[in-house]
């Protein structure tokens, strides 16, 4: 019986051999996949025995974590969420993270590398471990600004500091409650969680940067930028009929309304601008080009791929056209033109900045436990859409389109302000979307850029969205005006 | 510890002068056990000062209690099977003292969570199962001085197994179920898994009529496709084998235990025919019965279908327990959470199926492979004894009750790990409960008797070895 006996204990050190190779899988292969899913609580619980950095604007806490006596030490609580619900998201024991809580979870729960050296300290002294903090960009004058207009709107803000790409304000209404989905009862949260998700749409999404509408009389400021680009000036007489046959079809094309551009049947680029002349801008969309237009449309960024501020922004884009016709549609920003809230303050940054684009960003620092720079934003330059002279003339006829035109809601006492409206169909029986990009500073110097985005308004983007960034720019231009 | 006091000095290498006595190595079995009590007691004081800061008072009640546990077993072993092998008692210490530290740790946590109202700690009462185990482990080493007069007893020791295997079966599910397996019996506050014991007694059985029955078994055979294939009414015990696992599986709903005991048996006919054939008709007829019990039993389907995605079935739908035992242990990762720094309490009944979830968690990979390697020793010194010892049934004894311990562990650690479908056996020695713990202490007790025969010298210079039988007759017949 000896020989199967030893073929026996064999077979044993082989199962034996399987269970630990196995083990090997799941604790060493897998095990960072483990550890980091989504429902594992494990890992969550250990954050919460430890102290959160805070998310702070203008040096307050606009989200923070308070030790409790309960089970999990420490619950996070955000003064002010009215104000910046967009930006912090919500830091949950159901949901996971959203927002800033997101996507600097390593700086804030402290596993980022470069907070690293500290923890090895902190072992050795005893010092009970905690996060680092992140200080936001966002202006509180020109947040509470956006918070105000938007009352009772779908729709939302972003601001930008065109010279720096900064971003002052990032507003998406109606706002939530993060505390509420932040809380350490799973029930509640769960049951806060179904209030939102009945909503239409869900407030948790940050519309400035996770979704995106057609623009509108938004993109014409694109098309203008390439006939500048390619020899127009803003005095060049551009065709402006009543009416424009689509190339290849019978079907026409009207202004808005119905009205006509000009009388005469021609005008000047930078009044066809001012008055945002649909008939103007197809037929020169359809004059330059499809590839025209999408070179100018790349270079302010879109079509070039989602990207991080840290907030993931998805990708903003022309879309399909097929032939003049729908050549000549998307030149006015419908069709299947399509951009986030972000992409048209970028548009209206760049050419604030004199044609320089800057890559928007959210975080201006990052802190160690005590206060100690981790990371500092610098600002950096993502491309120049346009000249500096053609931005100037942009500038000026957007400046036109504020005072003669479609946007006059937008001015600002004592501020030289520029800006495009947009209104566009997003079908044929829903409200339209109501459109409304700019700057304003002094002469010369503009301060602030802005996007604002309503959704199923009545009106155009003259009646409601240039009041909301009116307020928004003044207010900053108010509060820093003077710097 | 009062451990090295007695030390080598008893070791009776000058007590037989002029005989070649071979090295009894009582002395190395005390300083391992030693080695084991202090592992334990280092184990026990990391859980409290790690959770709650301090020691606990109970600390030393503890460390006496268990150290006297296995002194009493050295003693007895020393005096009643001086020649047994030094290492059983070891390994069989550390996993108990283990498991005691792991239940203690989670008793911890779930007192904190408020989970159970009355805060009934569970490592005391299986302290009090260890040193029932130990009278158990006592009384066998005491009442069978010679392993051979078992196999005169065997059809009654197997009755008896069939019996202890069949009372939940027959009993009211009120009296013999909880949480689905008819396993238990339940009578005035105690539960008891006569199946524990069962193993036992079949193996006893299996054994004593293999070594009968082995040479029809092996040698009537013919050539079929390169393999001896054994007449077919003699495939008989095979089958009643194979029936009395599916009987168990539909009348119990036990998988493990249909599992444990037909791989058992495959194995100990392998060992006593020497013919490869059996493990093929073996494997066939656990395919056949397997492929069966998917498709007629909801519980076995759950159990494979879980194992093939565990995920798809979370957290609702019968993956919840392997999933959460996956977190653990990637979460412990290689290193661990520590003893106590974990969250092995978030794995539903950690203390007894996932208690090896709960140590990879704390104690990481290397906690983990450690245990595996402890039961690799333990199984391995098991089949040496059974490759040493001089007799047949011994030889099939020691094989069966080492297998059975390797499989069962191979089966409770796959499931635990998602490498097999879970099946709700026991970790052996480290799992909370008590007849699990007990029986395998009488099963470490047949092992380190038969280790004892295998070991001691040949009979000549020895006269008391028949001596021994009588006396075993005399306390056995009555």
């Amino acid at each position: 019986m000896n020989s199967p006996l030893r073929k026996v204990a064999i077979s044993v050190l082989v199962l034996f051999t399987l269970l630990i190779l196995n083990a090997n899988y799941i604790q060493v292969v897998r095990s960072d996949e483990l550890r980091g899913n989504a429902s594992n609580t494990r890992i969550l619980a250990e954050e919460y025995d430890r102290e959160r950095g805070a998310i702070v604007v203008d040096g307050n806490p606009v989200a923070m974590s308070v030790a409790t006596d309960d089970t999990l030490t420490y619950l996070r609580q955000y003064p002010q969420a009215d104000l910046y619900s967009t930006v912090t998201g919500y830091y949950s024991l159901v949901y996971g993270n959203t927002g800033i809580e997101d996507a600097e979870d390593g700086i804030l729960s402290g596993s980022d590398d470069r907070l690293a050296f500290r923890r090895i300290a902190d072992l050795f002294t005893g010092r009970d471990p905690s996060g680092g903090n992140v200080e936001l960009t966002l202006d509180a004058a020109a947040q509470q600004a956006a918070v105000t207009a938007l009352a009772g709107v779908q729709g939302a803000v972003v601001a930008l500091d065109p010279s720096t790409g900064a971003v002052l304000s990032m507003v998406s209404s109606p706002g939530y409650d993060p505390a509420q989905l932040s809380s350490h009862d799973p029930a509640a949260i769960r049951a806060y969680s179904d209030s939102l998700g009945a909503m239409d749409p869900d407030p948790r999404i940050n519309t400035t940067v996770a979704e995106r509408h057609s623009p509108g009389s938004v993109f014409k400021l694109v098309v203008s930028a390439a006939a500048l680009e390619d020899g127009y000036t803003s005095e060049t007489v551009v065709p402006a009929p009543q009416q424009y046959t689509l190339p290849g079809t019978s079907r026409p094309l009207n202004n808005y309304n119905g009205e006509s551009c000009d009388p005469s049947g021609e005008q000047p680029l930078i009044d066809a601008l001012t008055i945002s002349c649909n008939t103007a801008f197809a037929q020169l969309g359809v004059e330059l080009g499809e590839d025209r237009v999408r070179e100018a449309a790349e270079a302010f960024g879109i079509d070039q791929g989602g990207f991080e501020m840290p907030l993931p922004v998805v990708e903003s884009t022309v879309g399909d056209i097929d032939g003049d016709a729908q050549l000549a549609v998307a030149s006015i920003g419908q069709q299947n033109v399509q951009i986030t809230p972000l992409q048209g303050a970028m548009i209206a940054a760049a050419i604030a900045n004199d044609g320089d684009l800057m890559t928007p960003y959210l975080v201006d620092q990052l802190q160690a436990p005590d206060l100690s720079v981790v990371d500092q934003t610098d600002p950096e330059v993502m491309g120049q859409p346009v000249s500096a002279e053609v931005a100037g003339q942009l500038q000026d006829m957007m400046v036109s389109v504020v005072e003669n035109g479609s946007g006059r809601r937008a001015q600002i006492d004592g501020y030289t302000v520029g800006g495009k409206t947009g209104t566009a169909q997003t079908s044929a029986d829903d409200d339209d979307n109501q459109w409304f990009v700019g700057f304003a500073g002094p002469d010369g110097d503009p301060q602030i850029a802005v996007a604002v985005f309503i959704q199923g308004g009545q009106g155009t983007g003259g009646d409601l969205s240039a009041p909301v960034a009116q307020q928004v720019m003044a207010a900053y231009l108010a509060a820093n005006g003077e710097d | 510890m009062a451990a090295p006091a007695i030390g080598p000095g008893t070791d009776p290498k000058n007590a037989a002068p002029g005989v070649t006595t071979p090295p009894r190595r009582r002395g190395t079995e005390l300083v391992m056990l030693g080695f084991a009590v202090l592992i334990t007691v280092a184990a026990q004081t990391i859980v409290d000062i790690t959770i709650t800061g301090s020691p606990s008072p109970e600390i030393a009640t503890f460390s006496a209690w268990f150290t006297g546990i296995w002194l009493v077993a050295h003693l007895v072993v020393r005096r009643f099977a001086p020649y047994a092998d030094p290492l059983l008692l070891p390994c069989v210490a550390v996993l108990t003292g283990l498991g005691l530290a792991m239940i203690h740790r989670l008793d911890i946590a779930a007192n904190a969570l408020g989970e159970s109202v009355s805060s009934r700690e569970d490592a005391p009462t299986q302290l009090l199962w260890a040193t029932v185990g130990l009278v158990l482990f006592v009384a066998v080493l005491l009442v069978v001085r010679d392993h051979r007069a078992l196999s005169r007893l065997a059809y009654t020791i197997g009755l008896v197994g069939l019996v202890l295997l069949a009372i939940p079966a027959v009993l009211p599910s009120a009296l013999s179920e909880v949480n689905g397996a008819k396993i238990w019996i339940r009578v005035a506050g105690f539960s008891i898994q006569p199946g524990e014991f069962a193993k036992i007694c079949l193996v006893i059985f299996f054994a004593a009529y293999l070594v009968d029955k082995r040479d029809v078994l092996a040698l009537a055979s013919r050539r079929v496709l390169g393999l001896e294939v054994p007449r077919a009414r003699d495939l008989g015990p095979v089958l009643v084998a194979w029936g009395v696992s599916i009987l168990v599986l539909v009348f119990e709903r036990d998988l493990g235990s249909s599992l444990l005991l037909f791989g058992i048996f495959v194995v100990m006919l392998y060992v006593a025919t020497e013919r490869a054939s059996w493990l093929v008709i073996g494997v066939l007829l656990f395919a056949a019965g397997g492929t069966l019990a998917y498709q007629l039993f909801g519980h076995v389907r759950v159990r494979v279908d879980t194992w093939l995605d565990p995920f798809a079935y979370y957290p609702d739908g019968g993956g919840y327990q392997v999933v959460q035992s996956l977190f653990g242990l990637g979460t412990g990762g290689l290193f661990g959470a520590g003893l106590g720094g974990g969250r092995p309490d978030q794995v539903p009944v950690a203390k007894s199926d996932f208690i090896a979830a709960a140590i990879g968690e704390e104690l990481g990979l290397f906690g983990l492979v450690a245990v595996v390697v402890l039961y690799l020793v333990l199984v391995e010194r098991g089949l040496r004894t059974s490759l040493v010892v001089r007799d047949g049934f011994g030889k099939l004894l020691a094989a069966g009750l080492a297998f059975g311990v390797a499989w069962q562990v191979f089966v409770v650690l796959g499931g635990v790990t998602g490498l097999l479908p879970l099946t709700g056996l026991t970790t052996p020695f480290v799992a909370y409960g008590g007849s699990s713990l007990v029986a395998n202490f009488g099963l470490v007790a047949l092992l380190v008797r038969i280790s004892d025969a295998a070991r001691r010298p040949a009979a000549p210079p020895a006269p008391p070895a028949p001596k021994l039988g009588e006396a075993l007759t005399e306390v056995v017949r009555p």
